[in-house]
């Protein structure tokens, strides 16, 4: 009664069904029950390892893409709070939900192909020349987050790192030509700690004084008001993700002022009285004379050790 | 060949006889139903950016709900416990209501009734039919399976959620919530990768569909074949089948009518297409069969 269609007319369905017209029977087992059990099981053994392969080559493409698209220079400000970039990856499921919280608009999902290099698509991100953050006082984005890619223990809004801000062009900032500009250090809700204004003198005019714009990475929390707000029409002032704006001290140096306010006082004693020139009797060494060279003749740099112009 | 054209040419246009006697309305009531509750779905999320109505918020890989229901999908959150992230409580609370919910309906309820990238799969199917196309090569349709676990595998060896780096499921949904990109191109690849290859995506391919048929095993919703003594072999149910390989053991064996495969994603196209009314939707353990 029914015309059944003929295989390869119709390949992509499967087989028509055995059998009757009407399934008032058992049906009788299908071609891959009744064929040959080696046949089977090798078309099965066959389909696994094209499955496997197949899955595995897909995965490496994800993996080796992942790899690739973190590589990209990663200049997105992440919102405050953000788990340092390679947990953050890890965590955030890139559902917006912060982005959908926060009342200024300053964040965004990053878009597929976004060109402005701010890394994986789907995750937040902000532009601080576009729109920086506020700082909310109870920041409602880190609430927001469900995962903890956002770190709940971020409290104290004056605690975030967003990024580092950094007065990178020295040649155009209005304040560095010797004007008064200070538009960044005014905006800075952590003004006087984040960014000072250092009093320089100014050779060119030789009468005037420079206040340079001047930021300290233990205070700023990288949210670039300063940047949103610099007047020129390309900022002389902009915010980095902290990998890129900072750099590094070896693990072995020590700081001398640092030592001293540790140590509660000078760690090398008294500072030396210096021979008078001229005067032929030499000084009595305040450390016992022992450790530096008595040098009648010559006046004394006791500080700088040998090799480093103290004693030839 | 005269019969086989015929048949080709009949089935390019699959479920006409269900019109013819029971109304086109009845004939799409099942469609009609899915993709009401996807475009819900959609309108639900697009509320918010578009006309400030903030009933949802976030997308299908995380979201609140009227502020109180955290939902999270559980397949992303799972990749993020391989990368080595532990989430928050929110996050948890939201994958196991989701979880809860998948487990008792049937998985694939999701790929049917909720999934945006369905509507692409299902008009590159239409087109597919219409335009007579004939099958590609098609991957094993264990491949999403070893996808699944590859997924994990990658993530746990990169440390990030590695499937939403591709996924074209949240690029649909982010990319219409939160801006295009070029999130257009991965959905337009779906699209262009089911006409040349039949149910390539979903059949094969998506380790989301896969990770969800897993929670498919207890499900309670079903789709049953109570009628199967009526059945003519017209095919038209195989035809519009998003997983014909399904439909066979219920309607053709001598066990239960019901298609117990996790893999049927309870969409109810099967049972409107079919003239004879074989199908029914139902429970798992609706043993009834007129045969
Ligand atoms: S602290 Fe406020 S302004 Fe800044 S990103 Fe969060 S919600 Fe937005
Ligand atoms: S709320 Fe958290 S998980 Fe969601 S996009 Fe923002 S950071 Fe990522
Ligand atoms: S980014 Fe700029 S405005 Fe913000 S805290 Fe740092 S110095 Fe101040
Ligand atoms: S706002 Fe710009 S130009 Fe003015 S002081 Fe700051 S960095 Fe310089
Ligand atoms: S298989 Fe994947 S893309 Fe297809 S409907 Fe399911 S989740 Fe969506």
């Amino acid at each position: 009664m029914a015309d059944r269609p003929d295989m390869p007319a119709t390949p992509d369905l499967p087989r028509a069904p055995r059998g009757g017209a009407a399934g008032t029977a058992p049906a009788p087992a299908t071609p891959e029950q009744g064929g040959p059990a080696s046949g089977a099981r090798r078309r099965f053994l066959n389909g696994i390892a094209g499955a496997a392969g197949s899955a595995c080559l897909m995965g490496l493409g994800v993996g080796l893409y992942s790899r690739q698209a973190r590589a990209l220079p990663a200049l997105a400000l992440r919102p405050p709070g953000a788990l340092a970039e390679a947990d953050f990856l890890a965590a955030c499921v890139r559902c917006g939900l912060c982005v959908r919280d926060c009342p200024y608009d300053t964040l965004k999902l990053a878009p597929l192909g976004d060109a402005a290099g701010v890394g994986a698509a789907g995750t937040p991100y902000f532009s601080a020349r576009q729109v920086p953050c506020e700082m909310c006082e109870d920041i409602p984005c880190v609430k927001a987050c469900p995962t903890g890619a956002l770190d709940h223990g971020l409290t104290d809004i004056n605690q975030a790192r967003m990024g580092l801000a950094a007065l990178v062009d020295h040649e155009s900032c209005l304040n560095f030509l010797g004007l008064r500009c200070d538009v960044c250090y005014r905006v800075c809700p952590v003004i006087d700690q984040a960014i000072t204004l250092e009093k320089m003198h100014n050779p060119r005019s030789d009468r005037h004084a420079m206040l340079l714009p001047t930021v300290h990475s233990d205070h700023c929390t990288g949210c670039g008001k300063c940047e949103k707000s610099c007047v020129l029409p390309e900022a002389a002032i902009k915010v980095f993700p902290l990998a890129l704006a900072k750099g590094k001290l070896p693990e072995h140096y020590r700081k001398g002022w640092e030592e001293k306010e540790k140590a509660g006082g000078s760690l090398i004693g008294d500072q030396l009285q210096l021979p008078a020139r001229g005067v032929d009797t030499p000084p009595a060494s305040p450390i016992g004379g022992a450790g530096l060279p008595s040098a009648p003749s010559h006046p004394v740099v006791p500080s700088a050790p040998p090799g480093l112009g103290g004693e030839r | 060949m005269a019969v086989s054209t015929s048949a080709a040419k009949r089935l390019s246009r699959p479920g006409q006889e269900a019109v013819r006697t029971r109304g086109w309305l009845a004939a799409h009531k099942w469609l009609l139903l899915r993709r009401a509750s996807q475009l819900t779905i959609l309108a639900l999320f697009l509320a918010g950016p578009w006309f400030g109505v903030w009933l949802v918020k976030g997308n299908l890989t995380s979201s609140l709900t009227l502020g109180v229901l955290p939902l999270t999908d559980p397949y992303a959150l799972l990749q993020s416990l391989a990368a080595g992230h532990w989430p928050y409580k929110t996050a948890l609370i939201g994958a196991a209501i989701v979880l809860a919910f998948y487990l008792l309906l049937g998985g694939r309820v999701f790929c049917s009734w909720v999934c945006p990238v369905n509507l692409i799969t299902d008009a590159a199917a239409w087109s597919r039919r219409r335009l007579g196309l004939k099958t590609g090569k098609t991957p094993a349709e264990a491949t999403r399976r070893w996808l699944l676990g590859a997924t994990l595998v990658v993530s746990a060896a990169t440390g990030s959620i590695a499937w939403e780096w591709v996924n074209p499921v949240s690029f649909f949904h982010r990319s219409l919530f939160f801006g295009w990109g070029l999130g257009w191109l991965a959905l337009a690849a779906v699209f262009v990768y089911d006409l040349t290859v039949a149910r390539g995506w979903c059949g094969h391919l998506c380790p989301m569909g896969a990770f969800y048929s897993l929670l498919g095993k207890t499900a309670l919703a079903r789709v049953t074949a109570p009628q199967r003594a009526r059945c003519n072999d017209c095919m038209d149910c195989f035809a519009v089948c998003p997983e014909p390989q399904v439909i066979r053991p219920a309607l053709k064996g001598s066990g239960s009518p019901v298609i117990l495969s996790s893999d049927c994603t309870t969409c109810g196209r099967c049972v409107d297409v079919c003239g004879q009314d074989v199908f029914r939707f139902s429970h798992r353990f609706d043993q009834r069969s007129a045969s």
